[in-house]
């Protein structure tokens, strides 16, 4: 019996030694139950140690190891290689990013921004319960209205996905902008207000076009598309009120 | 030269617990989070389960702690379990305080749930993706304090003592490739365990045994490392974990021929899954971990599993749940299920083995997480307290991370403030050294042949056929004699990757580098316990033996490799017994 | 050591099939937008006087015209479904825990539609 193989085309960048990428290709066994993410370890293991790139949980929940598989941000644990099988497949590094080296991304921007958007619990002043009054009560409806915002883990698809941000990163951008969401949304929360500063701005829902790839790529569904649009409603509904109840309504 | 009164190595939950808990205890306080990963990465985020501290009124402290000794095989330091199990329910609802999502009873109040040798259900979850919520929670709450900054993606490469303590550590950058001093008044180690020195784990691909090796080579002692617990349900040919959770709803493990075998193993005897008292607690599914992993092999032994490709299996049958209750209560199993396995537990059997999961040993710390090298703290996996002895019962470690790692944080700030001095120009020194060791034995290493992956190959078969669920004198030795050899060989590792940016070539050799370390002082732990204690199985030596070796063991790095020495065990209310399920 | 900054090319949008949907549903908003500049155009010269309002009445006869109207009723159709399709991400109705389904929404959005297309209909062609 003739093993099977099939190729993988990598972006390929080492900085020390090259002006731009260059794609470089690996003829890799094809196995029925390997991840694409398997794949690439091969090669790493076995045809060129220098190959870098991020992964560690391979079950979908670290959020390492996004790359571009064909074009299509993915999860490349996620992904098996029997669903491209025998065609070729390219894997560059995740699209609207710097490259570090090989599918290695500069994610400083995401970290920076996560951290603007306020991610905590912020109570009201005076609002705050002392651990020994135990938790503050939360009805499974009220969990179930910010759950979904709840499940981002990181893994930059989203961001990939959206030309938005590829043409101008000051975009917020989805995952962000999901987290906020899923803040604003949790009934022990009163800091919503402190995070429109970010949200409601320029860079914040009204950069976006509604393209809703973002949602389309996440691998957790977390339909970040949905959390910048009904933030965009909020948005909306906050300056109506300005500007119709000016005391405060 | 960055200086940080204390610097945490590892941002995964126990990390974060620690840093919030310094940064609150002094707002002046400066921290340091160096981590290889980005935090959010950390393999924290793929516990499932749940986390266990007493909050409903049918439960009692006692109970928990009970659970605790006896799931531990009366190894775990009883003054330190007592400890923990006061502290867990107020860090648990800190964390609900923080956001956590925990799931709800209708009233609004958090749920819980039955977890392995438990006797009444006391495991918070959410959802199944608790250590996920748990480590996004901390992460981003951790971001509020501006005195915690965070070293993403920096490896450390070394403890600095100096005058008889730990004053910082060096850390490799990965995107820079610079070794730098990162001084600090006090260190925690909280960098997880070492699953990946065996072949079949759940751990991610990070949980290298990088904190337990730096500690002990900095001469601090690693406890009890011959426990090593197996998971009963990973998924075969990837080891994804399936989570305990699914038995706690009810989920039942069957053979091939349609068998619920756990009943041979004095775990008790099955109800029906439709009796209204099924699942029965600290009974048959709902055993302790170590119980059912070894029933596993026995059921091997008797030809009773299933095979194909990937090895023996058994079925994990949660179909009797509904698919609403599993959507609801376990949907992560049935996504990683789907995926991962290719069949949908709603209707058809999950096919699981056992599977490395969890280090019971690690770093050997009192309750205040302090190590015997002053300014040296640990917490969570990488840290051995003991409150886990010879086999952790499920859903306390997540609990372990935030009791332990807010411990450590206080105790390391205090130690901080009462040392204020450091000798800067000595740790310059000792970065430069630290420097050119990297770059004369890692970047620059000429000739060398031999494959960082082959030799980690051959590291994890090693450690599965010698010290794997059952060992023996024998099959311990050939690991060691093995193990010795892959120490020396590796002086002759292949680097062929120059690069100062992102070199995952060089990060791969000091990992391997740690895991030979670590794996070393397991095997030599396990060596020299002739007896069989929870995880640890001797088919040499199959009773417990209370009377030589009811202490804890002790590994410490000498030239010639290991050296076991034992220390007591703390007992204070609950002399050994006969460990009962299921009777 | 550098990153390097991949260039975004200005061809994305052609780049994969979902970009490329979501620039003709862009598009398509544009004769939206045109019909309304009309249309407010139109009730302006009604204000004008009868001369006026037939002026415009006789500029819509013209071949060029109805086919203009042509495509911008088609443009405007196919706008209406895909921003009807989008409403559900938008407008997120839940009872207690459970989520009502997109299905329903957008449906509902449909069926006004409908239902309002044919008030209109009706108040034209037969009051």
């Amino acid at each position: 019996m003739t093993r099977k193989t099939m190729e993988l085309e990598i972006l390929r960048y080492r900085p020390e030694k090259e002006e731009r990428p260059t794609f470089e290709t690996y003829e890799i066994p094809f196995k029925e139950e390997w991840v694409v993410l398997d794949a690439i370890n091969y090669i790493k293991d076995n045809i060129d140690g220098s190959l870098s790139y991020r992964w560690s949980c391979r079950m979908g929940v670290c959020g390492s190891c996004g790359m571009m598989l064909n074009g299509i941000p993915k999860l490349s644990c996620a992904v098996f290689l029997r669903d491209y099988y025998p065609d070729k497949v390219r894997v560059e590094p995740l699209t609207g990013f710097p490259i570090q080296r090989d599918l290695v991304i500069v994610m400083d921007d995401f970290i920076h921004k996560l951290k603007e958007i306020k991610p905590w619990i912020i109570r009201d002043e005076g609002q705050e319960q002392s651990l020994e009054e135990g938790e503050y009560l939360q009805s499974p409806a009220e969990l179930a209205a910010f759950k979904q915002y709840s499940m981002c883990i990181n893994c930059m698809l989203c961001y990939a996905a959206c030309p938005v941000y590829a043409i101008d990163n000051s975009f917020v951008g989805p995952a962000a902008i999901a987290l906020a969401q899923r803040y604003n949304l949790d009934s022990r929360d009163h800091g919503r207000e402190l995070r429109q500063d970010v949200i409601a701005s320029n860079e914040g829902v009204w950069e976006c076009t509604f393209v809703g790839e973002c949602s389309e790529v996440c691998p957790k569904d977390v339909d970040p598309a949905g959390a910048i649009q009904r933030g965009k409603v909020s948005g909306t509904i906050d300056y109506f009120k300005d500007v119709l109840m000016p005391w405060g309504g | 030269m960055p200086v940080h009164d204390v610097v945490i190595v590892g941002g995964g939950g126990a990390g974060l617990r620690a840093a919030i808990a310094v940064a609150e205890e002094n707002p002046d306080l400066s921290v340091a989070i160096v981590s290889k990963v980005f935090p959010m990465r950390s393999h924290t985020v793929a516990a499932e389960g749940g986390a266990a501290a007493v909050i409903k009124d049918n439960d009692s402290l006692e109970d928990h702690f009970r659970d605790t000794i006896s799931g531990s095989d009366w190894l775990a330091d009883q003054d330190a379990v007592e400890e923990f199990v006061r502290e867990a329910p107020s860090e648990m609802i800190q964390l609900e305080h923080w956001g956590c999502p925990w799931s709800r009873e209708p009233d609004g109040k958090v749920a819980v749930r039955p977890f392995g040798g438990m006797k009444i259900e006391r495991t918070w979850f959410a959802a199944d993706k608790t250590g996920f919520h748990m480590l996004h929670t901390l992460y981003q709450t951790s971001l509020k304090y501006d005195n915690v900054t965070p070293y993403d993606e920096w490896f450390v490469t070394n403890i600095l003592v100096e005058n008889g303590r730990c004053q910082g550590v060096t850390a490799l950058e990965l995107r820079t490739g610079k070794t730098e001093v990162i001084a600090a008044k006090a260190v925690i180690i909280c960098t997880g365990g070492a699953g990946r020195i065996f072949p079949f784990t759940t751990n991610g691909a990070i949980k290298t045994g990088d904190g337990m090796a730096l500690a002990y080579r900095a001469g601090v002692g690693l406890k009890d490392m011959e426990f090593v617990q197996y998971h009963p349900t990973g998924l075969p040919g990837t080891g994804i974990l399936i989570t305990e959770a699914a038995r706690g709803e009810g989920g039942i493990l069957v053979n091939k021929e349609g068998y619920r075998y756990l009943e041979d193993y004095d775990l008790g005897k099955p109800l029906d899954v439709t009796h209204p008292d099924h699942p029965v607690k600290k009974s048959m599914e709902l055993g302790p971990r170590d119980r059912l992993s070894q029933a596993f092999i026995k059921e091997v032994e008797k030809g009773r599993t299933f095979i194909d490709e990937l090895g023996h299996y058994v079925h994990l049958d949660v179909r009797h749940l509904g698919q609403k209750k599993i959507d609801k209560k376990i949907p992560f199993v049935r996504e990683l299920a789907s995926k991962y396995a290719g069949i949908d537990p709603v209707y058809h059997p999950i096919p699981v083995r056992p599977v490395v999961h969890y280090c019971m040993g690690g770093i050997d710390t009192d309750k205040e997480g302090a190590t015997t090298l002053p300014g040296l703290f640990a917490a969570g996996e990488a840290a051995c307290v003991s409150i886990n002895g010879a086999n952790r019962l499920g859903s306390n470690s997540l609990t372990e991370l935030l009791v332990f790692g807010a411990r450590s944080g206080r105790g390391a700030a205090k130690f901080a403030i009462e040392h204020p001095d450091l000798d800067m120009s000595s740790l310059e020194k000792q970065a430069l050294d630290e420097q050119s060791r990297i770059t004369k034995n890692f970047i620059c290493k000429q000739k060398g042949s031999e494959r960082i992956a082959n030799l980690r190959q051959e590291m994890t078969q090693s450690m599965e056929s010698g010290a794997g669920i059952y060992r023996s004198e024998s099959s311990l030795k050939e690991t060691c004699n093995k193990l010795a050899e892959l120490r020396d060989r590796f002086s002759n590792i292949l680097i062929e990757d120059r690069s100062l940016t992102f070199n995952t070539e060089l990060t791969s050799a000091l990992e391997l580098d740690f895991m030979i370390e670590v794996a070393r002082s397991l095997a030599h732990s396990a060596l020299e316990r002739r007896e069989s204690r929870g995880s640890h199985q001797r088919t040499d030596h199959v009773n417990r033996d209370d009377q030589n070796f009811l202490k804890h063991s002790l590994a410490l790095q000498t030239e010639e490799g290991p050296k076991i020495g034992y220390k007591e065990v703390v007992i204070t209310s609950w002399p050994p017994e006969e460990r009962v399920y299921g009777r | 050591m550098k990153p390097y900054v991949r260039e975004y090319p200005n061809t994305w949008w052609l780049s994969r099939r979902p970009y490329f949907l979501f620039m003709v549903r862009e598009f398509t908003a544009v004769f939206v937008a045109a019909y309304c500049v009309f249309l407010i155009y139109f009730v302006y010269k009604l204000s004008q006087g009868p001369d006026a309002y037939y002026g415009v009445i006789e500029l819509l006869r013209s071949p060029l015209s109805i086919i203009l109207h042509i495509i911008a009723f088609i443009f405007a159709i196919y706008h209406s479904i895909t921003w009807f399709n989008l409403t559900p991400k938008i407008f997120i109705l839940r009872f207690g825990e459970e989520q009502v389904p997109p299905f329903l929404i957008s449906g509902a959005n449909f069926i006004a539609w409908v239902v309002v297309s044919a008030i209109v209909a009706w108040i034209i062609l037969v009051v």
